[in-house]
């Protein structure tokens, strides 16, 4: 199992984290469903899934913690390591690659002055590539933690980057589902 | 004649105004066609979405009615629904657009459905990356529940279902349903062996379990409101109802486009409706359902297991018209024309 980089032990998880728990795995007729809610769970509070949490999951659906680590590593989404403050995931499948998408992730790298796969060194930025996430008409897309960013054109890059540096001070940023007229609404 | 939409699953979403709560949901005849259901017999509602001829909207374009007889009902076994809202095929994002913009029209089908198989306990499997997605769908189901048309007591029918939202992974080998069985049970989700593993007999925990596409759940409850004989005129013979094409890549209207089944050519479809390349560019290719079906380039013949109206892409109105086409129907995956066009010289 892969150590967390950080030499800091990593915080407990939050009050209304543990609250939750139990409600979720009640969903389910067999405990074990849970795993994954509860992974993103863990990873909503601390932004990353640590050993202990795996050890916590495991115990609260009754399997073993390596159960817990086989689904933790099958799932792109879920990740052992902290990341930056937002975490940035340009879509690369065709649709979005015949649009510009490959041009927008040089021009990014550059003004996010994070190369791809990475974090940037003040660590306000991860910025990577992913796989078609489901908006292909409005190409090349966006992923910024849960907000959807449409027609980002590779020459907007500077602009869109400074948009997503403006997000930093911005804690509702991201919160709330979107409104009409609005990305993820124009399709 | 040009290509027209017929709006049917998106008939309500684009109207200006129309929101996500229930109470807009229910000024625009909402759980009327759930109050028909439950008034029937379960046998008769899967009569009705039989005689409909809808079919799957995952990519196969299997028979909704057929799969739900597979049904196992002798096993005493609790039979689970599970609805497939992984959408992760490249160029697929219809979907997003029921989830975001109308979670209620595709509940209602899911009530009906879960009532239908007698359900007791439904899933709705949906992409990790839909964050809000499915915190709008959880506010619908509670909404749907504090006015019972979920949950304990359907319409005072005695029939009770719960509906939970499940998160993926960002794994595309979820959206096949074994694969997403698996993962819905907390493992890693490697596809199962079919046989013996049917979901319909060897389900969600072993269980007799029917996994339907997002889509066709939306059009279940347009096969109630209409009938089912009334809802088989919609389309063409073999493949009824609307299908909603998802346009993206180099043209000048990318989008969503609801058509009735059958009813436009793959070029209908791209110039008439997206407007053709964009300037100064040439179509040189499609792939018309998806990254799992085949490129189709202009000119080619299209050869498949459904090839029962083979036509070659023709030149007669605006080349490179893929006027003779293939018409837009089931067997093309997920309906995710993407255009790849190259600057003409």
């Amino acid at each position: 199992m892969h150590e967390s980089p950080s030499s800091a032990p990593a915080r407990a998880l939050k009050p209304e984290t543990l609250a939750r728990a139990p409600g979720i795995v009640a969903q389910y007729p067999q405990k074990r469903s849970a795993t994954m809610p509860l992974l993103h769970l863990v990873q909503e509070d601390r932004g990353h899934i640590t050993k202990e949490d795996m050890h916590w999951v495991a115990e609260l659906v009754g399997v073993t913690p390596m159960q817990v680590l086989e689904v933790v590593t099958f799932y792109p989404m879920f990740r052992q390591h902290p990341i930056g403050r937002r975490h940035v995931r340009v879509c690369r499948t065709l649709s979005c690659a015949l649009r510009g998408s490959y041009a927008l992730m040089e021009n990014l790298e550059k003004s996010l002055n994070c190369p791809r796969g990475e974090t940037s060194p003040d660590g306000d930025f991860t910025l990577e590539f992913v796989e078609c996430i489901a908006d292909c008409g409005c190409g090349p897309v966006v992923h910024v933690d849960a907000s959807m960013h449409e027609n980002v054109r590779p020459e907007d890059a500077d602009k869109f980057a400074a948009q997503l540096k403006a997000t930093l001070k911005d804690p509702a940023y991201g919160q709330h589902p979107p409104v009409p007229g609005t990305p993820e609404w124009n399709g | 004649m040009p290509a027209v939409e017929r709006p049917l699953i998106y008939a309500n979403l684009r109207k200006p105004g129309y929101t996500v709560d229930l109470d807009c949901y229910l000024r625009h005849g909402g759980y009327e066609a759930l109050r028909k259901a439950v008034a029937l017999k379960p046998e008769d509602v899967c009569k009705e979405v039989e005689t409909s001829g809808l079919r799957g909207r995952g990519g196969a374009g299997f028979p909704t009615g057929m799969k739900w007889k597979f049904l196992d009902r002798k096993s005493g076994k609790p039979a689970y629904l599970v609805v497939n809202a992984d959408e992760s095929e490249p160029g697929t994002y219809k979907d997003r657009q029921i989830i975001y913009k109308d979670p209620h029209q595709m509940l209602e089908g899911i009530a009906i459905t879960a009532w239908a198989i007698q359900a007791k306990q439904a899933f709705i499997y949906i992409r990790g990356e839909f964050i809000h997605g499915a915190k709008i769908l959880e506010r619908a189901i509670a909404e749907a529940k504090a006015k019972g048309f979920l949950g304990q007591n359907i319409l005072g029918s005695g029939y009770s279902c719960e509906v939970v939202v499940h998160r993926g992974g960002g794994c595309y080998v979820c959206g096949e349903e074994t694969g997403l069985i698996e993962s819905l049970e907390g493992k890693r989700g490697y596809p199962r062996i079919k046989p013996p593993y049917f979901p319909a007999v060897l389900g969600l925990y072993n269980c007799p379990t029917i996994v339907n596409n997002a889509e066709p759940m939306a059009q279940v409850k347009h096969v109630l409101a209409f009938g089912g004989a009334e809802f088989a005129k919609i389309g063409i013979p073999g493949d009824s109802g609307t299908h909603i094409w998802g346009v993206s890549g180099l043209v000048k209207r990318p989008g969503l486009y609801e058509i009735e089944a059958g009813k436009a050519t793959f070029g209908e479809l791209l110039y008439d409706l997206c407007g053709g390349p964009l300037d100064g560019r040439k179509i040189k290719a499609i792939i018309p359902g998806g990254s799992s079906t085949k490129i189709l380039k202009v000119g080619e013949r299209f050869k498949g297991k459904l090839a029962n109206a083979p036509s070659s892409t023709g030149r007669s109105r605006h080349p490179p018209r893929l006027q003779q086409h293939r018409r837009v129907r089931h067997g093309l995956g997920t309906a995710a024309p993407s255009s790849s066009t190259t600057p003409s010289r």
